[in-house]
């Protein structure tokens, strides 16, 4: 909401620095975002905490001018030459605005006109470019004249974005007088929240002001004689449903005018934001600006005509599904139940609240104007306004909440600005259906309540001082305070609800700053642990430690994106009704799927990649509204096993065992126990590289080597991308927290080699357990180091070889203990897996 | 005569030796020197061997001599030795010197990603001052995300968060942490509460360099029987100095949110340039950090707790747009993009 300085001060005499009214207006809930400077001087300080935006207007540079005389340039058809007056002597200045050429031989104007003038030097926005560039006045000759001055567009002078001629001042202006002096102003750009519904206008925000500074409020009059018959009994209102349409009031004006308004209204208008269009239209938008009420302009002349030999009759009720309305924007509008209309005995006139139909508009030759001001339920005209795309001035505001108390003056004060601005005569009386009228709120207060929410110490009498500069009426009774609340809003409720509004209204009031912070002197909730998030940070710690780098991605993706690596989008999602595109429409089922897709897109980035994710996936389940959201450790590593330094470069690529190795580091890291790896199968893994990941009988993950078939479908280079998935709900539980530390032997250990031969089905797996066996307690160490096929081994064979380490935790074991372990674990072999010792 | 010719032959001979000695530039001459000189068949040797031949008043003289002249040659040689070790140490170590602006061998470290570190550095601040985690589903009920935090349907406030509805209409992703105010203080009623929400949040924008779909809220809630406004304002700014600088100040104003009242805006004196202004803070010398307030009643009722016997308050923040602020973040797309570049640096 724009709010003109000029403006605010018919209210409040507020005589403060610019940056200091910023502050009071962001001190009481209307947070500026920028003060637009239409002349006045900006703050000299930067260190106010406000953006500043707009054009000063220097008072040596730009003056109110009178032009005496204008003059065709004689070899520019489109140039006049003007004779004018800055206060300090006539000069001749070159003008090429098309809206004073009918000036044109004239000679010495009997009535000289008043513009804006600036002198060299003079910065000003380049009226000729779209946006608004500043240019300076320079002196310069154009047709063989020299210039150096220049009369102002609006534009130039950063009133609006008018640029069609120059801005033509009232006769009154005093020539030479500084234009800052005369027109300068603020315009402060507020941002209205919800609860200040009320002040989407200029009289609220003066209130606010006005509290804030504990100013008077100052009582405009708009008084005017009703001298035409009355319109009781011209017209006719009937409210169907008051729950929708609380008040519908009308005036009459007949034998208006409309003509341009006046130069101070327009001014005001454009710096609100909006356009002037004619007296008429000007008056009711002028209205809904101060008083925050919209008004409709109806031609009378078309009710009556629409009603034929009858009286008008205006009713309110819903749309009936499908009906159509055609409106002022002359678009064919269909409508549905949750809209209201102002209609007559024929159809439909507006949207109520929201916006006016095409056929019952005023237009510019209208004379009788029958003047609409009403409340209306905002619920209705949100969901109107929301249905029909239509934000318009007053569905904004209707759609927020009047008080229907307002309208009444709304209404009065529209009539007396239209026949001011037009002319005309006002019916005497109004016709007012008040069909619900509103009861405003009264909450009791105590000191007590005070202090138990804002933690300051306030009498019943303080509270009453500080409410009464909102216009709350105060009634003490004995310990309590009755708070009613003016009728000019609609945001405080009732009982508890009510309580809380004050204590807002108290707090803003009191000054957030003056209230003392405090630390929390109260009871302590009894502990609480979320185990798993615990586990998940020690989780990232462990993986961190082995050098993964975490990554966080979308939860949006879409069942295609998902089909690109798993090869078939699950039947269910958390589909979404309104994506923002199609390609994240669902909440991600598989937590690999958005690894890989960081892994194509960094692949060239660097020689290796590390990459995993914890977070959640969705996994609908029927019968239940939110979805499961499990957490899942995903992660994808590629590339060279080493990087690459200037003097080291070795090779190989990050395969399967690099994964398996940060899995089990990973496991042990984590203190999990008993984790196995079984041959397993994914249709997106290699059929040979896939190992499914078990704790006990639990299968917790998966881990392997991307398939080639669908390695294809992603952009990548020829190294392995090895993959690994893990529900952390299986995983995680499975951390002993308290787990044991053994114990160090202080006897050394014996070291030997043992390699043997085995068949190429026998796993690593089966062999480690059958040395395991055979070796016993004092087996303290078992390392693969080699395996070896070849014609020494025989076709069908591997040797596998080990370095063993024997220890006891009692004793230097000596030579023959060795050997005594050894020639167990060799017998055990080759009794359980028929394997020989490799000659 | 026979010994006065011995006398002058070792004399002559510690002459020439210690000069040859000059001549022993690297180990080997210097071995070769010594066999020479200090050997079997060295001059000095054979004095001692001719020691018999010599007169008997002559004889203590003469070994005298050949024993100072031997001292002096095994004394010169050690020099000499030592002066060559060090000289062969100078050259190997000029030989081994390194030109240390190569670049080092770097290990691949494992990170976090940047807005996990800063979700953990704020929950541990939140947890140092009594704050436990609490966390709550991402894909919430209207009744939940809406309707029990005073947001009923068509209500404004709801036009301030653009939502994702589902093809479910009772389920939306939530569009703030606060529907985790519901859950806990369902769980915990009548206890006490003083708990951090954490988590992602979704918002119906079109993605830019300023908007995202997905962003990660903190939200606080505290609910006891004494808790007032003064509270608010007094524990959050222990936590702004406790997490941008202990003489950092905080500005509390009025705001709007419909599951508090009173509501504030906190503001934080500008951490990047002290106040002073800078780009960051658009030349205001303040960032604009969380939204707070004192529990609304009727968000206290759908708790479960009597507005009557227990307030409370609440607040909320965005952490990724702490990361920016600090970090200088220019573009918020780099958080889910995870460019390893960006992620690189943190």
């Amino acid at each position: 909401m724009n709010i003109p300085l000029s403006w605010l001060k018919d209210y409040v005499d507020v005589n403060l620095p610019l940056e200091e009214i910023a502050r009071v207006l962001t001190m009481s809930g209307l947070e500026v975002d920028e003060v637009q400077l239409i002349g006045l001087e900006g703050p000299d300080n930067d260190k106010h905490g406000f953006k500043f935006e707009g054009l000063s207007w220097p008072k040596d540079k730009f003056v109110v001018a009178e032009i005496r005389e204008v003059n065709q340039h004689p070899d520019a058809d489109k140039l006049t030459l003007c004779q004018l007056d800055d206060g300090t002597g006539e000069h001749t200045i070159l003008c090429g605005a098309p809206n004073i050429r009918h000036y044109i031989g004239q000679g010495r104007l009997e009535k000289p006109f008043k513009v804006a003038y600036v002198r060299e030097g003079a910065v000003v926005y380049d009226g000729h470019k779209p946006g608004w560039e500043l240019t300076k006045i320079k002196k310069t000759k154009i047709r063989g004249f020299e210039t150096k001055s220049m009369v102002c567009s609006a534009k130039e002078l950063g009133i609006c974005e008018e640029h069609d001629g120059i801005i033509i001042l009232p006769d009154d202006a005093p020539t030479g007088m500084p234009l800052a002096d005369y027109m300068g102003d603020a315009v402060y750009v507020v941002d209205i929240l919800p609860n200040m519904a009320r002040n989407a206008c200029i009289r609220g925000v003066a209130r606010e002001v006005a509290a804030q500074l504990d100013l008077p409020l100052k009582q405009p009059s708009y008084e005017f004689k009703a001298e035409g018959p009355s319109v009781k009994g011209q017209v006719a209102i009937e409210i169907t449903e008051p729950e929708l349409n609380p008040r519908f009031m009308v005036g009459l004006v007949e034998g208006v005018k409309a003509q341009p308004s006046p130069f101070e209204v327009r001014m005001r208008l454009y710096k609100a934001g909006m356009r002037p269009i004619n007296s008429v239209v000007d008056a009711t938008n002028y209205v809904m600006l101060d008083l925050g009420q919209p008004l409709h302009a109806f031609d009378f002349d078309t009710l009556r005509k629409r009603a034929g030999d009858k009286t008008p009759t205006i009713i309110t009720r819903r749309a009936h599904q499908g009906e159509h309305l055609t409106t002022l924007d002359n678009v064919d509008r269909e409508l549905d139940e949750n809209m209201i209309l102002v209609t007559d005995q024929t159809g439909a006139l507006s949207i109520a609240g929201v916006m006016g139909g095409l056929e019952s508009e005023v237009e510019a030759g209208s004379s009788n104007i029958l003047l609409e001001s009403a409340a209306w339920n905002f619920i209705n005209v949100r969901k109107a306004t929301g249905k029909l795309h239509l934000n318009s001035e007053a569905g904004y505001r209707n759609s927020r909440g009047i008080h229907p108390a307002i309208a009444e003056e709304a209404c009065k004060m529209g009539l007396a600005l239209i026949q001011k601005w037009s002319g005309g005569t006002i019916a005497a009386d109004f016709v007012d259906n008040y069909a619900q009228p509103h009861v405003d709120p009264t909450v009791d207060i105590t000191s007590e309540d005070v202090s138990r929410s804002l933690g300051i110490s306030l009498s019943l009498d303080e509270i009453a001082a500080l409410l009464k500069r909102l216009e709350f009426t105060c009634v003490q009774e004995d310990e309590t305070l009755k708070v009613t609340c003016p009728p000019h809003r609609l945001d405080i409720g009732e009982g508890v609800i009510g309580r809380a509004d004050i204590m807002e209204e108290i707090a803003r009031l009191y000054g957030y700053d003056n209230i003392p912070n405090s630390r929390m002197a109260d009871e302590l909730p009894p502990a609480y642990t979320d185990e798993a998030m615990k586990l998940e940070d020690e989780l990232r710690d462990v993986l961190t430690s082995l050098g993964m780098q975490e990554i966080v991605t979308y939860r949006l993706t879409s069942p295609e994106r998902e089909a690109r690596l798993i090869g078939k989008a699950e039947d269910s999602y958390v589909t979404l009704a309104n994506p923002i595109s199609p390609d994240r429409n669902v909440m991600r089922r598989h937590l690999p799927v958005q690894v890989m897709e960081i892994v194509e897109k960094n692949v060239r980035l660097a020689d290796r990649l590390m990459l995993y994710e914890i977070g959640p996936v969705f996994e609908p389940v029927e019968g239940q509204q939110r979805p499961n959201e499990p957490k899942h450790l995903a992660a994808a590593i590629t590339g060279k096993q080493f990087s690459d330094a200037w003097d080291t470069h070795i090779k190989g690529n990050l395969d399967f065992f690099s994964m398996k190795g940060i899995v089990e580091a990973m496991v042990e890291g984590m203190h999990i126990p008993s984790m196995t790896f079984k041959v397993g199968e994914r249709s997106w893994l290699h059929p040979g590289k896939t190992a499914e990941i078990y704790a006990g009988d639990t299968l917790v993950g998966v881990m392997g080597e991307l398939h080639p078939a669908v390695k294809g479908n992603f952009d990548l280079l020829s190294a392995p991308v090895i993959l690994l998935d893990i529900d952390l709900a299986k995983l995680l539980p499975l951390s002993e927290q308290n787990y044991p530390s053994h114990a160090i032997s202080p006897y050394p250990g014996i070291y030997e080699d043992l390699a043997i031969v085995v068949d190429e089905s026998t796993t690593a797996e089966e062999v480690l357990a059958v040395i395991k066996q055979g070796g016993g307690k004092m087996l303290a160490k078992v390392d693969l180091f080699d395996i070896f096929r070849g014609d020494s081994v025989g076709a069908g064979k591997k040797s596998l070889a080990y370095s063993l380490m024997y220890q006891s935790p009692e004793k230097t074991l000596t030579d023959k203990d060795a050997t005594a372990i050894r020639t167990k674990i060799i017998k055990r072999l080759d009794q359980v897996l028929g394997a020989k010792l490799r000659s | 005569m026979a010994d006065l010719n011995l006398f002058e032959a070792l004399a002559v001979f510690e002459i020439e030796s210690l000069k040859a000695l000059d001549d022993a530039l690297d180990e080997g001459s210097l071995q070769q020197w010594k066999t020479q000189r200090l050997g079997k068949t060295s001059v000095v040797q054979q004095v001692f061997s001719k020691m018999k031949e010599a007169s008997k008043e002559d004889r203590p003289k003469l070994g005298q001599a050949a024993n100072k002249v031997r001292q002096h040659l095994e004394e010169a040689m050690e020099a000499r030795h030592a002066a060559l070790h060090e000289k062969a140490l100078a050259a190997s170590l000029e030989r081994e010197k390194l030109d240390i602006t190569l670049p080092g061998r770097r290990p691949n470290p494992g990170r976090m990603h940047p807005a996990t570190q800063n979700m953990r550095e704020i929950l541990d601040v939140l947890a140092h001052m009594g704050f436990q985690t609490f966390r709550t589903p991402e894909v919430e009920t209207d009744e939940y995300n809406f309707e029990l935090l005073n947001i009923p349907h068509y209500h404004p406030a709801r036009d301030m968060q653009d939502t994702f509805y589902t093809t479910d209409p009772n389920v939306v992703l939530r569009t703030h942490t606060s529907p985790g105010q519901i859950h806990s203080m369902r769980k915990f009623a009548p206890n006490p509460i003083r708990v951090a929400l954490p988590g992602m949040c979704f918002r119906y924008e079109q993605i830019s360099a300023r908007h995202e779909i997905q962003f990660n809220q903190i939200e606080l809630l505290v609910v006891g029987h004494n808790i007032t406004f003064g509270d608010v304002k007094g524990t959050l700014d222990d936590f702004a100095k406790r997490m941008f600088g202990e003489n950092v100040r905080t500005r509390f104003r009025p705001s709007y949110f419909p599951f508090t009242e009173p509501s504030a805006e906190m503001d934080v004196e500008c951490f990047l340039c002290g106040g002073k202004g800078c780009n960051m803070c658009k030349d205001s010398g303040w960032l604009e950090i969380l939204g707070c307030g004192m529990i609304h009643p009727v968000v206290l009722q759908n708790g479960g707790y009597d507005p009557n016997e227990f307030s409370g308050w609440a607040a909320g923040m965005g952490p990724e747009r702490i990361t920016i602020l600090r970090h200088h973040v220019d573009d918020i797309r780099n958080f889910w993009g995870n460019d390893i570049r960006f992620l690189e640096q943190f």
